[in-house]
C-alpha cells in the first residue's frame, strides 16, 4: 500500500508492535515443538509459556495460575458465561447491559433461547449505567453478571468493581469483558471482587488470535472447549506458543505504556475532540459527561451519514469507524447510541476516532485539517443541513 | 467494506446535479432522517414536450444512495415522463454496474422518488410519498407500505423476509412486522399470476398464456379481423398459430415480436420466447 496510513481504528484493532513481533520470531522458526511433548525441546518451550502467563498477571493484578490463554476475546466472553451458567445450573438469570459487545449481546439472545431470562441494564444519555438497577435486577435466581469494563464504542467506562462487589454481596458471580480496557486503564483484580475478565490480544498490540480468561482463584468453572489437559484442563486444544509469547510481550508493554495512555494519548485525543467540535457546527461528542477511556472519541455530525464520512475519510487515508447502521449492514444505527438515546438527526452520522500510543501529534492535526471540508461537502448534497426544512413524517421507532 | 464497484464510488466521489432546482415543476420527497437516508428530486420539465430537461437532487444517505440519486438524474435527464416513469430500481441498480443486496433499497428509493415527482407534476399532489388510508403501513419502523412491498417483490422477485428488507427497509428495525411480511410473500407467490414463468406448471403456464391472449392480445388483433391461439408449450418457447386474417399475413412475423410476445413478456416473464408453430 502506498497510500500513507492515518491509523485511528484502534478499538477495532491494532498495530502488533514491534517488540512483539521480535519476540514471537523464533517460535515461527526454531522453537516450534510441542509443550506438552515428553521430551527436551518440548519441555524447553515451558519456561515462555510461564513467563507470558507472569506478564499478563502483572498487566492485572492477578496470579499466573488464574490466567487461561483463548484464541480471542470472543472466545474468553463465552467461556466464561456457559461456566457460570453451568456450574449453577439451577440458576436461570443472567444480567449484562445494553451496550455490551456482540460477544456478549448476541450470545445473551441465544440464552434466552435457551430458557434463561436475561435482564440488559439500561444506560443513561451520557452512556452511564446506574447501579439501582443492578442492585434491583439481582434475584435468587441469578447466576452471573456481566458488565463490560468499557464501552467499544463510546469508550465509557463502567464501575465494575463496584458493581463486583454488589453481585458478590448477594452471591452472584460477576464477569467484565475488558477487551477495550485492558491496557488503557489500570486494573488490579487482587483487590477487586470481580471473578471472570476477557481480554483479547489484538486489541493491546499483540497479534489476532489469542484472548486471555482471568479466572478468580477457587470459583467454580467449566470448561468450554473440551479435549486435552493444557491449561490445567481449563481450555483444551495445544498451546498457541508464539502468540502466547507475542501476547505476554504486549502485556508487558502496556503495562509501562499504562502512562503514556493516560497522558500523551489523553491529551491527543483532547485535542482532536476540541479541535474537531471548534472546526465544525453541529457536533455531538458521546459520552462526553462520563469517565472515558483516554483513547476513545465517539462523534456524531448532524444531517450526514457515518459510512460516506468514513468512505471520504479513507480517501484522505484515515482510518475510522462508524455505528451508523450502513457501515454494518444492519437498518438501525448502533445499539449503544439507541440505548444512550441519541437524537435521529445525530444517530446514523457517527464517527469514531480511537488512537493509540502510536498516534502522534502530526496525525492529530491532519485529521483535524482534513475533516471539515468533508462534513461541508456532505452536507452539501444532504437535504436537511442547516436550514433546509425538514421534510417526511418521522416514524417512531419503539424504542 | 462494502464490495462497491469503481462506478459507485465514482458517482459518490463526484456527484452530478447536485442541488435544488428553484421553482421545481416536479419535486419528490422518500425516506426520512429516522431512516437513515432520504431523498429529494427536484425536476425542471418542458411543458410541450413532456421532457425532463433538468433533475437536481440531494440525498442524506451512505455511498450507495448518494450514487443512486446521482446516476438517477443522469437517466432521467432528457427522457419523457412516459419513459422516466419506466425505470425500475433494478436498472439503476444496473447503471451503477450493480449494488451489494443489502444496499438495494438505495435504489428502490430513487425509483420512489421519481415516481412521486412524476405524480406531483402529473396531479398536482404533494411531491411526498404520501401515506393513507389505502396505503396500509406494515413496517412501523421505516414506514414502509404493502403497496411499496409488493412492487419490490414483484420487480425484483424477491422471495424471503431478508431480501424484503434488503430491498425495502422493511421488517429490519425492531422486526415486528416479519410474520406480516412473509405472509404477503407467501399469498404473493402462491399466487399462479405471479409465479416464475419456469417454475410454473404446464398447465399453469398455459392459463396464464391464454388469460393474456385473451385480454391483451387478440382484443388488439380482432381489430385487423385475426387472432392467435396457443398451440403448445415447451420450457420457455411458447407456440402460437395466426388464424383469420391474420393468417398468412405478411406483418404477422413482427406483429408476433412487437406485440405478442412484449405483451407476454411484459405480463408473464421477460424469459418468455415466442414461435410461430
Amino acid at each position: 500500500m502506498d497510500k500513507r496510513i492515518y491509523y485511528f481504528d484502534n478499538n477495532a484493532t491494532s498495530r502488533v508492535a514491534e517488540e512483539v513481533a521480535a519476540a514471537m520470531e523464533p517460535f515461527f522458526h526454531g522453537l516450534y515443538a510441542n509443550p506438552s511433548s515428553m521430551h527436551f525441546f518440548g519441555g524447553s518451550l515451558q519456561v515462555y509459556l510461564d513467563t507470558a502467563r507472569q506478564q499478563v498477571a502483572d498487566l492485572i493484578g492477578a496470579k499466573p495460575e488464574e490466567i487461561i490463554f483463548t484464541s480471542c476475546g470472543t472466545e474468553s466472553d463465552s467461556t466464561a458465561i456457559y461456566s457460570a451458567l453451568r456450574s449453577q445450573p439451577e440458576k436461570k438469570h443472567f444480567i449484562t447491559t445494553q451496550v455490551e459487545h456482540p460477544a456478549v449481546l448476541s450470545l445473551s439472545k441465544s440464552l434466552e433461547k435457551q430458557g434463561y431470562r436475561v435482564t440488559l441494564l439500561p444506560v443513561d444519555t451520557e452512556g452511564r449505567i446506574n447501579l439501582e438497577d443492578l442492585k434491583n435486577a439481582i434475584t435468587s435466581d441469578t447466576a452471573l453478571v456481566s458488565m463490560m469494563w468499557a464501552n467499544n464504542e463510546t469508550g465509557v467506562v463502567f464501575p465494575v468493581e463496584e458493581a463486583a462487589r454488589i453481585a458478590h454481596s448477594r452471591g452472584v458471580l460477576f464477569h467484565t469483558d475488558a477487551v477495550q480496557a485492558a491496557g488503557k486503564v489500570p486494573i488490579n483484580l487482587a483487590e477487586s471482587k470481580i471473578d471472570m475478565l476477557s481480554i483479547s490480544g489484538h486489541k493491546l498490540h499483540a497479534p489476532k488470535g489469542i484472548g486471555v480468561l482471568y479466572v478468580r482463584k477457587g470459583i467454580p468453572f467449566k470448561p468450554f472447549l473440551i479435549g486435552g489437559h493444557q491449561e490445567e484442563g481449563r481450555r483444551a486444544g495445544t498451546e498457541n506458543v508464539p502468540y502466547i509469547v507475542g501476547l505476554g510481550k504486549a502485556a508487558e508493554l502496556a503495562k509501562k505504556h499504562l502512562d503514556i495512555e493516560n497522558v500523551k494519548v489523553r491529551a491527543l485525543r483532547d485535542r482532536l475532540e476540541a479541535g474537531l467540535a471548534a472546526a465544525i457546527p453541529n457536533t455531538k461528542i458521546n459520552g462526553k459527561g462520563a469517565e472515558r477511556l483516554p483513547n476513545t472519541l465517539s462523534i456524531c455530525f448532524e444531517y450526514i451519514e457515518g459510512e460516506s464520512i468514513l468512505l471520504m475519510l479513507s480517501e484522505k487515508g484515515i482510518c475510522a469507524s462508524s455505528g451508523s447502521a450502513c457501515t454494518s449492514g444492519s437498518l438501525e444505527p448502533s445499539h449503544v447510541l439507541r440505548a444512550m438515546k441519541v437524537p435521529q438527526t445525530y444517530a446514523h452520522g457517527s464517527i469514531r476516532l480511537s488512537l493509540s500510543i502510536y498516534n502522534t501529534e502530526e496525525e492529530v492535526e491532519y485529521v483535524i485539517k482534513e475533516f471539515p471540508a468533508i462534513v461541508e461537502r456532505l452536507r452539501a448534497i444532504s437535504p436537511f443541513a442547516d436550514g433546509k426544512p425538514l421534510f417526511g413524517a418521522e416514524p417512531q421507532h419503539k424504542d | 467494506m462494502w464490495n462497491y464497484t469503481d462506478k459507485v464510488y465514482e458517482h459518490f466521489k463526484n456527484p452530478r446535479n447536485v442541488g435544488e432546482i428553484p421553482n421545481p415543476d416536479a419535486v419528490g420527497e422518500v425516506g426520512s432522517l429516522s431512516c437513515g437516508d432520504a431523498l429529494k428530486l427536484t425536476l425542471r420539465i418542458d411543458k410541450a414536450t413532456d421532457k425532463i430537461t433538468e433533475a437536481k437532487f440531494q440525498t442524506f444517505g451512505c455511498a450507495s444512495a448518494i450514487a443512486s440519486s446521482s446516476v438517477l438524474t443522469e437517466m432521467i435527464i432528457g427522457l419523457t415522463l412516459d419513459e422516466a416513469a419506466k425505470i425500475t430500481n433494478q436498472q439503476i441498480a444496473d447503471a451503477l454496474g450493480g449494488l451489494p443486496g443489502k444496499k438495494m433499497h438505495c435504489s428502490v428509493m430513487g425509483m420512489e422518488a421519481l415516481e412521486a415527482a412524476i405524480a406531483n407534476y402529473r396531479g398536482g399532489k404533494a411531491g411526498k410519498r404520501v401515506v393513507t388510508g389505502a396505503e396500509r403501513i406494515v413496517c412501523k419502523c421505516f414506514g414502509v407500505t404493502e403497496a411499496v412491498i409488493l412492487k419490490a417483490i414483484k420487480v425484483n422477485g424477491l422471495r424471503t423476509v431478508e431480501q424484503v428488507a434488503d430491498f425495502t427497509k422493511a421488517g429490519g428495525g425492531c422486526g415486528q412486522c416479519k410474520g406480516e411480511i412473509e405472509k404477503i410473500l407467501k399469498d404473493y407467490w402462491s399466487n399462479a399470476d405471479n409465479k416464475k414463468f419456469a417454475d410454473m406448471t404446464v398447465v399453469e403456464k398455459i392459463k396464464v398464456i391464454e388469460k393474456v391472449l385473451a385480454e391483451k392480445v387478440n382484443p388488439l388483433l380482432k381489430k385487423d379481423g385475426g387472432w392467435i391461439e396457443l398451440v403448445d408449450v415447451a420450457g420457455q418457447t411458447v407456440k402460437l398459430r395466426f388464424l383469420g386474417m391474420c393468417s398468412g399475413c405478411s406483418s404477422s412475423a413482427i406483429t408476433l415480436k412487437t406485440v405478442v410476445e412484449k405483451e407476454l413478456k411484459e405480463n408473464i416473464d421477460p424469459s418468455i420466447e415466442v414461435e410461430q408453430a
